[in-house]
């Protein structure tokens, strides 16, 4: 794997051979985790070992929760008491794995936003952001079956509201939302069909997660200059990279453990903070609560979702030139999954022959903008629908959509970025060279 | 080189701000300092045991506590009442037995028994399906700083009589000043002195309010104790790892930045 040159395995001892000739994994392990990779790597590109985490420790969690949980519309609410108050360690559990989807989503967002920073999404790498973003919509689905099955208040309002998207698409929708369903209602059958795939989703993602690194091993790290690592010869590419073990290894574990710490204060002193305290009553078909507001990490999109009401221009255009086709409903829905989209187009949208922000001097003050907006737009997802939220919603909408589908396109041509470095390693000198910045390393060996 | 990492912390908190918005239409909550407060809180199983007085008392006639098995009474992290006097407890409610198909009395094996009233919700949970504190403006800080305010709720609740009723519907509704709306159906259940403690412990509306929502806070979280214990551990735990990773990993990098020092 890898187009960077480098040591690969060599079985020594007779077994080892034996074992090469017949399965070659020792050396699938081996070149997996002795990649060269940019040695100018900051402290953004911790997230992938901390999504990595996450996914272990959902599962696990998961599938011990699976062993005392009942998915039935009578039962489940109280099973999930039940591992609250009489299974060992059970509320410890439910808490790590209720805080884990939030941890999961505060990671899988940085990650995001890293990449969009640092350019991670353009070519050679487009498939490993096409598969990450497939990641990121199965995570989202997982999430939200997973919040449906306590079966609490804002479970079944969430998810009534949220399978009501798929009745907005023309013609078929009212089908496909039966569907997807099992009746014409939230109930029973959507329990168990949510339940089934909470737990098949993640299985599928940890496919995708191999994918998904598969090929950047393939193409290499991105790093914070945007320059590729020189291939010309071995030599030449060990002055821009270290094998990830041990240098990586250690350092996002670091990175990982610091975070924990902050993950085990909040599920072992404030574990509802993120949470919904309507959950906490059983689902009641017959009584909506107040105001449903899915969890934090959907409220950005939930936020564009809304946004597009009825009497937005575009919206009007929209209907009118459709004649009706296209509602206010079914725009928002298309909004907010192709807000998703645009993200996913990122590669392609972007024209600038510059990778990383860093040498971008106008796309820098634009990508902030995107991150202000991101939590602008989360704040109004949680905000009652009424003024000035509604028109702040579509202010915030807009700008997401801009940066994508103009400012990406514009810059590449407009912008006139500042010297990239040559190679990463001087990049790396500059940092760590003290006085005499950017100068060729000293000639004293490795060790 | 922490700046990075700061900076996602910052941006990890300030993730969770959406999650409030704005919540019911009720009165001004105020934050009481309960002993379970705090990282280090934990409960007051006096407060507990007068809690589950009051509750046996007053609130037990039209609510229930479904979820709570009766023997987690004697648990060490709640009201920790001795074996004998759970049982005792236990006969006090009859519980129907599907096996008997008849009514027996309870055992510490039960549960408390559901609502008899089929407008009165069952208070197991009720401590954490209330929020007494939101915002401001949907940031989520005051949850933050002073906990979600459940049993704070409640309590205000209990002494948030106007005195004044009125009829709708055929139903008498109560002014209360902390109730979404304004008006509940309970009539109000506290007024002082409803009761008498065998250690004399002060009656008032104010104390009864207080005490019977601390106990409303165990049953909504009875591992309340063993989660802080544990999440201290965690953070003890991962932050001495956090120091030798942070070590290790300056170690191992020194030689590789040393290269290029000068």
């Amino acid at each position: 794997m890898g187009g960077i040159p480098h040591d690969h395995y060599e079985p020594k001892a007779a077994w080892e051979k034996g074992l090469a000739k017949r399965l070659p994994i020792v050396g699938l392990l081996y070149d997996t985790l002795m990649i060269p990779t940019p040695k100018n790597l900051n402290w953004m590109w911790i997230w992938g070992i901390v999504l990595t985490f996450c996914l272990a420790l959902q599962i696990i969690t998961g599938i011990v929760l699976v062993m005392h949980y009942t998915p039935h519309v009578d039962y489940a609410f109280a099973s999930i008491e039940h591992i609250m108050r009489n299974v060992n360690g059970g509320h410890m559990l439910r808490y790590l794995h209720m805080n884990g989807a939030s941890l999961f989503f505060v990671a899988v967002y940085a990650h995001i936003f890293r990449g969009l920073y640092y350019g991670s999404y353009k070519a050679p790498r487009e498939i490993t952001w096409i598969i990450g973003m497939l990641i990121y919509l199965l995570m989202m689905g997982t999430a939200f079956m997973g919040y449906v099955l306590p079966w609490g208040q804002m479970s079944f309002w969430g998810a009534t509201v949220i399978t009501g998207l798929f009745g907005a698409i023309p013609f078929v929708g009212e089908a496909l939302q039966t569907w997807l369903l099992g009746g014409p209602a939230v109930d029973n059958a959507t329990l168990n069909r949510f339940f089934s795939l909470h737990y098949l989703l993640p299985f599928v993602i940890a496919g995708l997660v191999i994918v998904h690194i598969w090929a950047f091993h393939t193409t290499g790290n991105n790093n914070p200059t945007g320059v590729e690592v020189r291939r010309g010869s071995k030599e030449e590419a060990e002055k821009d990279t270290l094998p990830f073990w041990p240098y990586f290894v250690i350092k996002d574990l670091f990175a990982l453990a610091v975070i924990l710490v902050v993950f085990f204060a909040i599920v072992g002193f404030m574990p509802n903070y993120l949470g919904h305290p309507d959950n906490y009553i059983e689902a009641n078909p017959l009584a909506t609560p107040a105001h449903i507001v899915p969890e934090w990490y959907f409220l950005p999109f939930y936020a564009i979702l809304r946004a597009f009401t009825a009497d937005v221009w575009v919206v009007i255009i929209a209907e009118t030139l459709t004649g009706g086709i296209i509602d206010a409903k079914f725009f928002g829905v298309v909004a907010m999954f192709g807000a998703i989209a645009v993200m996913a187009l990122a590669p392609w949208l972007d024209t600038s022959s510059v990778r990383s922000a860093r040498y971008r001097p106008m796309l820098k003050w634009w990508f902030w903008l995107l991150v202000v907006d991101f939590f602008a737009l989360m704040w109004l997802g949680a905000m009652p629908a009424e003024e000035p939220f509604a028109s702040l919603s579509l202010i915030a909408s807009a700008y997401w959509f801009a940066y994508f589908l103009v400012i990406l396109p514009l810059l590449g041509v407009i912008e006139k970025p500042d010297a990239t470095p040559a190679t990463i390693e001087e990049d790396f000198a500059a940092h760590y060279g003290g006085d005499d910045a950017g100068a060729a390393p000293s000639s004293q060996p490795a060790e | 080189m922490f700046k990075k990492l700061a900076a996602s912390a910052v941006a990890a908190v300030m993730l969770t701000t959406g999650a409030f918005a704005a919540g019911g239409a009720g009165g001004h909550v105020e934050n009481i300092d309960f002993s379970f407060d705090g990282p280090f809180g934990s409960y007051d199983q006096n407060q507990l045991q007068r809690g589950l007085q009051i509750y046996t008392e007053i609130c037990a006639a039209c609510h229930g506590l479904q979820y709570v098995p009766i023997r987690t009474l004697a648990d060490e992290g709640g009201p920790n009442l001795p074996d004998d006097q759970v049982r005792a407890y236990a006969e006090f409610y009859e519980v129907f037995d599907p096996e008997l198909d008849d009514f027996r009395p309870a055992t510490e094996n039960d549960h408390f028994p559901g609502s008899n009233l089929e407008n009165a919700p069952d208070l197991t949970m009720m401590a954490k399906a209330r929020a007494g504190f939101h915002g401001p403006y949907g940031l989520g800080i005051n949850q933050l700083l002073k906990g979600m305010g459940g049993p704070e709720y409640i309590a205000a609740l209990l002494q948030g009589y106007t005195g004044e009723e009125k009829e709708e519907a055929g139903a008498v509704l109560y002014e209360n000043t902390i109730f979404p709306g304004g008006w509940i159906a309970m009539a109000p259940p506290l007024y002082g002195e409803d009761l008498d403690f065998a250690d004399g412990h002060a009656n008032d509306l104010h104390h009864l309010s207080e005490d019977v929502s601390a106990f409303l806070m165990w049953t909504a979280e009875p591992k309340l104790m063993a989660r802080k214990q544990a999440g201290f551990v965690g953070v003890v735990f991962l932050t001495i790892l956090s120091v030798l990773l942070y070590l290790t990993n300056k170690r191992l990098w020194a030689p590789v930045k040393a290269r290029y020092k000068k």
